[in-house]
């Protein structure tokens, strides 16, 4: 129980450093875990006496109230949130089982509020919608991407079976994550007043329990696709070039190098590691809690969780347009596996070459 | 109308749990839920203060803003309550409430906290007040039968007030006066905003 007591510490501890790096958005950092909290109220010094007008530290005896801004007529003007910087979280001890209860008061709570209904509501609508915008721009002014060179007729494999079945593993589970997810934070604004409480309330329920459960699709589903592709996503050199050229997504005839996947993938599959991995140990917290960490640590992973999945929404919708809807042959790569050999000579020059056991295709930077 | 507000003299409480005692037994609350507990702080040192917290029925409720199916509301006599049928024991409320008062029924692993249980000042949930459906889950409507809250009316030495916030702000104002010192409305600023004068 001891050992378990100590361990659980340590993750919390680790926990929050690492959130620490993120914490950017978080609510003012928990005033740190419990052990290292300083004792709640031995302090009898006068200053947030003074400041308080009427609430005074319990700590402080009788004789503390003498001092002249204690009017006695002052009787309820409370300034408790000086109080509460001065102290939080106040905590006492309790004669009930539940030792959770013996903080008193938790200020930490109200900022938590501040940034869930403020910038992580906000920011999180405008980058969703600013991302559709920017795609629905980029549609209008270049149209779906076309194989230039126009279809050879010839396929090649690009992913196997597992391969698919790991990609589509991953993605069904992060759309309903994603969806239901995003039903906690806006649902109460679109949806509730469409369908009403009770109705709300019943797809709510399952919307919760889906998340709950497809999380570990989703947690496999990023395992597997690291140890599917890692190898392939190591930065290179050939990335700058790639990235110079903005991967030939603006202008027509213009294919730079790239081998199996070009910079823009790397990119969609650090961030899908990265993110899911802190979407995935951020979930976890929340999903058992008070296993892992009390409920400052609980307040730091919503707001990382929240944060990471908008931000990896945002990056997955331009994913899904340029594999559906932005590209000629794309979707083939992940629905039947087999490209065509045009497309692969142009978006993966490097890599049709080495399959092929043919040399290098000579790129030279800009429009060829 | 009343604006009911509870009110703990900390100059007064002694700790001796009649208050949670008394919340459990009115209305059977489950075990492991706590509507009411007493945090003793600085126990056995000076300067111990003992305080009985449970849900203050904020101005502003943080529970209700962050509630992602909006299952709470505030009656006309400022006490917040929320329905048991629509929460979907997410967690939210227990997040933004600074003074810990959501309760959930289970441990909780793989969302399944139950439906949050919190004190209701004696007030009962949604359903008419004195159903059957109505105890199970929210407990006895006092308020509906002409009553205060349990907690405060059976508080032995009164340092736990509850009712219209102008009456008890008096009565604690006049104590004031009466010893010469204040012991701090606990809770009251964050929970009620800034003081009114009256």
């Amino acid at each position: 129980m001891k050992s378990a007591n100590i361990l659980r510490s340590l993750v919390v501890g680790a926990a929050l450093l690492v959130a620490g790096a993120a914490s950017a958005q978080a609510p003012a950092p928990a005033p740190a875990a419990p052990a290292a909290a300083p004792p709640p109220v031995v302090s009898t010094a006068a200053p947030p006496m003074s400041r308080l007008d009427g609430v005074s530290v319990p700590a402080a005896g009788p004789s503390s109230y003498q001092s002249p801004s204690m009017r006695p007529e002052a009787g309820l003007m409370s300034n408790d949130a000086e109080l509460l910087r001065a102290l939080a979280p106040t905590r006492g001890q309790v004669t009930i089982p539940d030792q959770k209860l013996a903080t008193l008061i938790q200020p930490a709570g109200r900022d938590w509020r501040a940034a869930v209904k403020g910038p992580i509501r906000v920011v999180g609508s405008w980058l969703l919608l600013g991302m559709c915008c920017l795609l629905i721009a980029f549609y209008l002014l270049r149209g779906k991407i076309m194989i230039d060179s126009g279809m050879s007729g010839r396929t090649v494999e690009r992913f196997n079976s597992f391969e698919r079945f790991v990609h589509w593993m991953t993605a069904g589970a992060f759309v309903v994550l994603a969806i239901t997810g995003l039903n906690i934070t806006y649902g109460r604004y679109l949806l509730l007043p469409l369908l009403g409480p009770d109705a709300f309330t019943a797809i709510s329920v399952a919307f919760k329990y889906l998340h709950n459960y497809l999380a570990f699709g989703f947690m496999l589903g990023i395992v597997l696709m690291f140890v599917l592709w890692v190898r392939h996503n190591i930065p290179s050199k050939i990335d700058l070039q790639w990235i110079a050229v903005g991967g030939g997504l603006f202008a027509k005839g213009v294919h730079p190098p790239a081998e199996k996947f070009n910079a823009g993938q790397k990119i969609i599959f650090w961030s899908v590691i990265v993110g899911g991995v802190a979407i995935s140990v951020s979930g976890v917290w929340l999903m058992f809690p008070f296993f892992l960490g009390d409920v400052a640590s609980m307040q730091l992973m919503q707001v990382i969780h929240a944060v990471v999945s908008l931000v990896l929404t945002a990056i997955v919708i331009a994913h899904i347009y340029i594999g559906s809807l932005g590209m000629e042959q794309a979707f083939d790569a992940m629905g039947t596996g087999q490209v065509d050999e045009n497309w692969a000579k142009e978006h993966h020059g490097l890599w049709l070459a080495k399959l092929k056991g043919q040399a290098a295709p000579q790129y030279k930077m800009g429009h060829d | 109308m009343a604006r009911m507000k509870f009110l703990l003299d900390a100059e007064r409480c002694t700790e001796c749990n009649a208050c949670v005692t008394a919340c459990k037994n009115e209305h059977e609350v489950p075990w492991g839920i706590n509507r009411r507990r007493v945090v003793t702080l600085n126990d056995g040192k000076p300067g111990e203060r003992s305080i009985s917290m449970a849900c203050m029925h904020c101005t502003d409720a943080p529970c209700m803003a962050v509630c992602p199916v909006d299952c709470f509301y505030k009656t006309a006599e400022g006490v917040v309550l929320h329905s048991k049928d629509l929460c979907i024991g997410c967690g939210y409320c227990f997040y933004a409430c600074p003074f810990g008062a959501p309760q959930y029924p289970q441990a909780g692993n793989f969302g399944t906290r139950g439906k949050m249980d919190k004190c209701t000042f004696c007030a009962g949930g949604p359903e008419a007040s004195t159903t059957d459906a109505s105890f199970a889950k929210y407990g006895r409507n006092r308020l509906a039968e002409g009553k205060l809250p349990l907690c405060a009316e059976m508080c032995s030495t009164k340092a736990l007030l509850g009712g219209d916030g102008d009456v008890i702000a008096g009565i604690y104002r006049e104590r004031v006066a009466t010893r010469g010192y204040g012991s701090g409305a606990w809770g009251w600023a964050t929970a009620y905003g800034a003081p009114s004068r009256t």
